[in-house]
């Protein structure tokens, strides 16, 4: 049985291609503005590397904020739930998934079955998730990945208070002024968005065993900030984990219990009216 | 999957004929010689309605949703409040509303605002009592203004002493609406006023408590338009009667014949605080899954009073008759007026504390047999939103599934419908299990 799972989130997308329930291929490209089309080419791409055609796949699950988007596919399933999948497969032991990407920075509590029972997520601001970071790389005038690596050397503690990321970039302007050394604003970037995503992740509690995800879970800066508040593991390709969600759910079955049936509730009145 | 019956309310159309009155007979009271006052939906308006001659008041909460309901008109008059008085946007949404339709010189009912002759208003959230004094400075600020204090303590802390302290303000606030009107008010009005008021809070409180029943004969969004009209006027004959007369065995008569407010009921959620009025589709896209929104503290005792009685149980609060209690004079109206609202009103319980509002919320419940809770951390009213994450984890502990979600009741700014639909989908399908039925 082949399936496929096709992550596509703010920044980019990733596709998880499963061959009788091992990893076959996968890959990932910018999402840019595009992001139906670059969804299918990234899908194209990793079908080829993968030998495979695609009438041979037997079904194709999408998830992540663009998900919909994804015509071909034959269902979507929300980011929180791939997450959930995801992990389950590769942490059965994992209780806690803190997923930090582009756009949304969230926790997850889940069941030994990778059941979703509580979710939190930073609400409607920049401040918990990737793009934060790149915005302040880019008040600092240099790579993401850059700025991770000197982050590493500070071991200074500077306060960042700013919540949203125009205040931030503003902030770290500020901090620039001072003098500051960039190894110390970058920690304190790091160590602000850490704070953030350890409060949201206190809010469904921290059962063991953590494990973060995403693309933030590559950036070394950030997690060594983080792991000074969470104790957390960290799988293979974390930023893979939301297509493998995708990919495990086609390959369950899940797509016949998520097929939308159509549905009219009956309407009590012709509806109601703010009081 | 059980399908049960359903049909619209028989008592609907007399439900918005009331509320359509009481807007416009605020508009053209003058015009017949009638007085009008603005005050909370929380003031006792058995008193200023005990004024001899016509006389109409404008309930602040209730008219600020209003216009959330319209969210072209919510954003016009949010920025009005914001652009030419420089409101923060942080305050009570409903607050700024108003302010922007007073600053417009707008009534959301048409025409220009219309002035009231005085302000009776009292305080128990952090906004009430300046809500009107800013009002009516932006108006001009020549309206008489009073403003009388409730918060006295919890329901089950009310005693003589804290009776004695709102009954001698209301004493004062008659001595001012008679001076500023130059009318009297009415004694037997007045009795008569208190009786209504002890009718609306105590039928809807009865009526709420039938939607224990499964399936429930009412779902939220309905109730939203039928508790409103008590918010408006609940000493009025009209509405007294509406709540006891109509609507009470209309629903008593669904129950007994299981009609249900959503034919396909399964699972009965539990809302908190007012929801982003803007948006209430989310009630009817939950309907999509079966699932009803069958209970909620705002809804239930904004106006219906209710008791905790000795096996810890929510019951509704007797009316006066239920009670065996006539009302002799005036100020046997007045202490009966106190005792209901301050005992009654279980909604200004959560004010003084997390453990009022897990303790209600949590019997409610249990009580309404809800499956699942829908949390509306509402940006807009910090009042009702207080402790909200404290009950998302109190009501995980007693098992049942809860989210939360951020908006705003009045400014549809602060509220991302797509991604708080997803979020929804998301608990719904995922944590829930459900599916879509047909």
């Amino acid at each position: 049985m082949i399936v496929a799972g096709i992550d596509v989130g703010g920044k980019n997308v990733h596709v998880v291609i499963l061959k009788d329930g091992a990893r076959a291929a996968q890959g990932a490209s910018a999402t840019g503005i595009q992001k139906a089309q670059a969804a299918e080419r990234l899908y194209e791409e990793t079908l080829r590397k993968a030998g495979l055609k695609r009438e041979e796949v037997g079904c194709v699950v999408a998830t992540g904020s663009a998900g919909k988007r994804v015509a071909f596919a034959d269902a979507c399933i929300a980011d929180a739930a791939a997450d959930a999948r995801g992990v389950n497969r590769l942490v059965p032991s994992a209780r806690t998934v803190i997923d930090v990407g582009a756009e949304e920075g969230r926790a997850i509590k889940i069941s030994p079955h990778g059941k979703i029972l509580d979710f939190a997520i930073n609400e409607k601001c920049a401040a918990g998730t990737g793009t934060f970071v790149e915005a302040m790389a880019i008040a600092l005038e240099m790579s993401v990945e850059e700025m991770a690596a000197i982050s590493l050397k500070s071991s200074t503690s500077i306060p960042m208070n700013a919540q949203c990321a125009v205040f931030g970039e503003s902030e770290v302007v500020s901090l620039i002024h001072q003098n500051i050394e960039k190894q110390d604003i970058a920690k304190a970037v790091h160590d602000a968005i850490a704070g953030r995503i350890a409060s949201v992740a206190r809010i469904v509690g921290l059962e063991k065993d953590i494990v973060i995800i995403g693309g933030m879970a590559k950036n070394e800066g950030f997690i060594d900030s983080l792991r000074k508040e969470i104790a957390m593991d960290i799988p293979d390709d974390p930023d893979f984990v939301g297509a493998l969600g995708a990919a495990e759910a086609a390959a369950k079955g899940l797509l016949e219990e998520k097929v939308a049936v159509k549905v009219v509730g009956q309407e009590i009145v012709e509806g109601g009216e703010a009081s | 999957m059980v399908t049960y019956k359903t049909k619209g309310l028989d008592c609907w159309k007399r439900a918005k004929e009331l509320r359509d009155r009481y807007y416009k007979d605020y508009k053209e009271s003058p015009s017949r010689g009638g007085l009008r006052w603005e005050g909370g939906a929380w003031s006792f308006d058995a008193i200023p309605q005990a004024l001899e001659g016509e006389v109409h008041g404008l309930s602040e909460e209730p008219y600020g949703a209003s216009i959330a309901h319209d969210p072209e008109l919510q954003v016009r008059y949010q920025e009005a409040a914001e652009g030419k008085w420089g409101c923060a946007r942080d305050l009570c949404s409903y607050m700024r509303a108003y302010w922007g339709s007073v600053a417009l010189n707008e009534y959301a009912f048409g025409g220009p605002w219309p002035h009231a002759d005085f302000i009776f208003q009292n305080q128990i959230c952090c906004c009430h009592s300046k809500w009107l004094q800013v009002a009516d400075e932006i108006d001009g600020g020549t309206t008489p203004y009073f403003c009388f204090d409730v918060g006295v303590g919890p329901y089950d802390k009310i005693g003589d002493r804290q009776i004695e302290y709102v009954v001698a303000q209301l004493y004062d606030g008659i001595a001012f609406i008679e001076r500023v009107t130059g009318r009297r008010i009415v004694e037997e009005k007045l009795i008569q006023n208190v009786y209504n008021t002890y009718r609306s809070n105590c039928y809807w409180a009865k009526t709420c408590e039938l939607n224990q029943a499964i399936p429930a004969p009412l779902d939220e969004k309905t109730m939203f338009s039928l508790y409103v009209l008590g918010t408006l006027e609940k000493s009025s004959q009209a509405i007294a009667d509406f709540y006891e007369k109509e609507l009470y065995p209309e629903i008593k008569d669904r129950v007994a014949n299981k009609i249900a407010a959503v034919a396909n009921e399964q699972c009965r959620v539990l809302g908190d605080s007012q929801p982003p009025w803007g948006f209430l589709r989310i009630y009817r896209y939950l309907e999509q899954y079966g699932i009803v929104s069958v209970a909620n503290l705002y809804t239930f005792s904004l106006i219906g009073w209710m008791k905790v009685d000795n096996n810890g149980l929510l019951v509704p609060y007797p009316t006066l008759e239920e009670q065996g209690i006539t009302i002799k004079d005036r100020d046997h109206a007045l202490r009966l007026l106190v005792e209901g609202e301050l005992k009654g009103k279980l909604m200004w319980a959560p004010f003084y504390g997390a453990t009022y509002k897990n303790d209600l919320v949590t019997k409610i419940a249990k009580q309404w047999r809800c499956d699942a809770a829908i949390i509306h951390l509402n940006r807009g009213c910090e009042g009702t939103a207080q402790h909200q994450m404290q009950l998302k984890i109190a009501l995980q502990e007693m098992g049942i599934p809860a989210m939360t979600f951020e908006g705003n009741m009045a400014d549809e700014r602060e509220f991302d419908e797509g991604r708080v639909m997803r979020l929804i989908e998301l608990f719904v399908t995922e944590t829930l299990g459900l599916k879509k039925i047909a």
